[in-house]
């Protein structure tokens, strides 16, 4: 994940002139982490579009009399693919088909605004987790924790309007920073590794919540025989932004509000230093006399915060009707790729929650317009981050030319030529 | 972001550190401790107030066809827990002596006391009730499986140096392939190669992207989860269901029951009346194990793992060894998932492995990087999660919910170095750069 394109050694040789300014520029875009993820983005559309002219059934039809009539095939693969992602943009952004107006043919773009809410918060929490080098895979738990706080708190716990909402939120937060906090902790105490422990709180989170779930007085509604608890109270839900015929809530605001307050963590603030110092080296850090331990226990418990906003999101503003055990939908997992697209930077998680959250709402309309599963989604994301995370590798499919200095793979290679050659 | 070694490195306190360092390490005993608390708490506080009088739970040892057929185990629930109860107080008094005398605690007498709490707590949750004990040890071994498998891989792939969270991934892309080619050819010996090739698929990008690009290791074992759960899924909606009858109704394998082997009471049952993949399963066990640490293949495949630079200097090909052995892994891991479709289910489902990766390699933690302790773990985990299933049919107390968190909590407690030393090998998750 080193990335980060720095300028150029300062010990470069006084000799050798530096390249024209325009050219570093091009290289730097071209080069850099904007374009690679852009590209990677593109790459990983084309693999999904292979995958759905594979399965497509007219395109095997056609397939059989290829060499008669290639047309045939190629026809029906462009179709297959064209009608993919037409339906896709229709679904996430302008829905143009429709003659009912702008404001129903908006409706697809603040269905993606809503769908990228909880990825967005949860991806900050994973992305918050990354710049201090810790692997924060516990979103599913962090969020199922704070949506059964937050939801007990919203379904059982009657209030006055706007406390209640506030009382429910907070209350959510801090079942996910608690969460979360059990990890930074066991990290700090006994050096457990972050990755095995989230993987296996998440379970644990899934089945206390199953459990209290199908328990009368815990979560389970009263005088029901589902796993499944009682409607949010409405002075506990989210109010809706643009009126009631639009999805989007109040969450979309405070996860504006967090992405801000990440940004100003990470990048105003003493203790944003000391989690950047830490996830730079934690051995520096030490050395320079901050309290690693402290740290990590710190930005898991922010980490789980944010993750639990998410988690509240769910509750309060998506399943207000009550929740079930499968409440996190994917999202824990999701913010991972969200935040990896992201580049562990606020803004950049902000605006792949926004992407991953058009691909989930354009799913949809891929599945009912086309008939092509919504699963395609979870090849697209895993594609792009697998691209994103290979730099090398999207630029030799593209024959981009390998920005110079910061690129640790050349180096072994070139290494061991110089040697051979002495 | 380079993934550290997933370990407990601040506390040296090794029981197994050299005599002469008398460290008295009092975790052992504390666990011992909190779970003869919980267990006297159960047996005593709690109670089966719901059961009249003394219940008697009776263990049946013999299925009705078995030739040897032996007479039902009857435990009374006052005697067994009181007896019990007893004896594990003891074994914490015992491992609390041998704390103070800086001796560690023997693993024998960690099992006793385990089989001690097993005993007694089956005894209490099913007071009254009849626990057919064979069929709930073959059913943690069917549970195990795949577990076993999964855990076998990620012992070579983690051994070798590269971080294996994909194991889900090898198993879900193994139980679709295995259903997919077992379909088509008609047979399911092909349909197993198939999974073996199918892990191995995974693997591959695993071991490209880690060990030729220097991607995070985690990042791509989590991501090609995602992957292999996208791709079966959709493959499996846009494919097998519209045509079931081609593409996703494998021939299962038969159940062979060994000559004379599965006429031994109670264990011939468990262990030798198994589908094919069971016996490679012990096959593969062995094998792992003895290559392991037995042949210059493992001593090399170790090197690699813990030094790295060690093994470079004197001629050991990191990457190859590296590459080679995480497709290995993937191939045994793949095979694995081609239990789930033709041995125990019979056809593909989405999702069907539904987290058994991820107790494969909380098993591989628990069981300390080493195929037996690994193999060991797998099958505490398959029997905690079918004693639950078991546990539901007799009509337990316990929540089912908290039987299937006890693996989860176990490799917590494990990685948190409550129980014993956890040390992965030490190059583990990093990627090896030539100077």
């Amino acid at each position: 994940m080193s990335t980060t394109t720095s300028p150029a050694t300062p010990a470069a040789a006084p000799e050798t002139p530096a390249a024209p300014r325009s050219n570093q520029i091009m290289r730097e875009i071209l080069g850099g982490s904007a374009a690679i993820s852009v590209l990677a983005v593109v790459l990983a559309l084309v693999a999904g579009g292979i995958l759905i002219i594979l399965t497509d059934e007219r395109v095997a039809e056609t397939s059989g009399y290829f060499f008669a009539r290639p047309g045939d095939t190629l026809g029906a693969a462009w179709q297959a693919v064209s009608g993919a992602y037409t339906a896709l943009f229709r679904g996430s952004v302008f829905n143009y088909e429709t003659d009912r107006g702008f404001a129903i043919a908006i409706r697809p773009l603040l269905e993606t605004l809503t769908f990228a809410t909880p990825l967005i918060a949860a991806g900050l929490g994973v992305a918050l987790a990354f710049r201090v080098g810790l692997f924060n895979i516990g979103g599913r738990g962090q969020m199922l924790i704070a949506a059964a706080a937050a939801g007990y708190v919203g379904a059982y716990i009657p209030m006055p309007p706007v406390l209640h909402l506030v009382v429910a939120l907070v209350v959510g937060i801090i079942g996910g920073a608690l969460w979360g906090g059990i990890v930074g902790l066991l990290k700090a105490r006994t050096g457990a590794h972050e990755v095995i422990v989230t993987i296996m709180l998440n379970y644990i989170a899934f089945y206390l919540v199953s459990f209290l779930l199908r328990t009368p007085g815990a979560l389970q509604a009263p005088g029901q025989n589902n796993p499944k608890s009682g409607p949010i109270l409405e002075s506990a839900q989210y109010p809706s932004l643009l009126g009631p015929q639009y999805n989007l809530d109040l969450g979309f605001i405070l996860v504006i509000v967090a992405t801000i307050y990440v940004w100003y963590l990470l990048n105003r603030s003493a203790m944003g230093f000391q989690f950047r110092a830490v996830g730079e080296n934690p051995h520096a850090a030490q050395v320079a006399g901050i309290n690693v331990k402290s740290v990590y226990v710190k930005v898991m418990l922010i980490a789980g915060a944010l993750v639990g906003l998410a988690g509240v999101q769910q509750v309060l503003g998506t399943f207000t009707g009550g929740f079930a055990a499968g409440l996190d939908a994917g999202i824990g997992f999701d913010a991972i790729t969200v935040a990896l697209l992201g580049r562990s930077k606020p803004w950049g998680v902000f605006f792949a929650g926004i992407l991953f959250g058009a691909l989930k709402a354009g799913s949809f309309t891929m599945q009912s317009a086309e008939g092509i599963p919504v699963d395609i989604v979870l090849v697209v994301q895993s594609f792009i981050v697998l691209f994103i995370a290979a730099p090398p590798l999207v630029r030799a499919i593209f024959r981009l030319p390998t920005p110079d200095g910061s690129f640790q793979w050349r180096a072994p290679k070139l290494a061991r030529k110089a040697e051979v050659s002495k | 972001m380079t993934a550290a070694p997933l370990t407990t490195a601040p506390t040296a306190s090794a029981p197994g550190a050299p005599a002469s360092i008398a460290v008295r390490s009092w975790k052992a005993p504390i666990a011992f401790a909190i779970f003869t608390v919980i267990a006297i708490v159960l047996f005593f506080v709690v109670g089966r107030p719901d059961v009249d009088g003394n219940p008697i739970t009776s263990y049946r040892l013999s299925e009705g066809r078995d030739a040897i057929q032996l007479p039902p185990l009857e435990l009374g629930l006052a005697e067994t827990t009181i007896v019990v109860a007893i004896l594990m107080a003891a074994a914490t008094v015992g491992a609390f002596l041998l704390a103070r005398a800086a001796i560690k605690v023997p693993l024998w007498l960690t099992t006793v006391f385990a089989v001690l709490f097993v005993v007694g707590f089956l005894t209490w949750a099913a007071a009254g009730a009849t626990v057919p004990l064979v069929g709930l040890l073959a059913g943690a071994l069917t549970v195990s499986t795949p577990l076993i498998f999964g855990s076998l891989g990620g012992v070579i792939s983690e051994r070798v140096g590269v971080v294996n969270i994909a194991i889900e991934g090898q198993l879900l892309g193994g139980a679709f392939m295995a259903a997919m080619l077992a379909t088509l050819t008609g047979n399911p010996f092909v349909g197993l190669l198939g999974a073996m090739v199918a892990g191995a698929l995974v693997s591959f990008v695993l071991a490209a992207f880690a060990i030729k690009y220097l991607v995070d290791q985690v990042i791509v074992g989590v991501v090609l989860n995602v992957l292999v759960l996208g791709l079966t899924s959709f493959l499996y909606s846009t494919v097998m269901v519209p045509n079931a009858e081609t593409f996703n109704s494998p021939e299962k394998f038969e159940r062979i029951a060994l000559p004379l082997l599965s006429e031994i009471p109670v264990l011939g049952p468990i262990l030798f009346r198994q589908t094919i993949i069971v016996y490679l399963m012990y096959l593969a066990i062995f094998l792992v194990w003895f290559g392991l640490f037995k042949t210059r293949w493992g001593l090399r495949l170790r090197s690699v793992g813990e030094h790295p630079t060690a093994a470079d200097t004197v001629g050991i090909n990191v990457r190859g060894t590296r590459f080679w052995n995480v497709l290995l892994a993937g191939a045994i891991v793949g095979g694995g998932g081609a239990f789930f479709t033709l041995a125990a289910v019979g056809s593909f489902g989405k999702d069907m492995t539904n987290g058994a990766g991820f107790i494969a390699l909380a098993a591989v933690i628990f069981g300390r990087w080493d195929p037996i302790r690994a193999t060991l773990a797998a099958l505490l985990f398959g029997f905690a999660t079918n004693l639950q299933s078991t546990l539901s049919i007799v009509g337990s107390p316990v929540p089912s919910e908290f039987m299937l968190m006890l693996p989860y909590v176990v490799t917590i407690v494990a990685v948190a170095g409550f129980v014993g030393l956890s040390r992965p090998p030490a190059a583990s998750g990093k990627p090896y750069l030539k100077a």
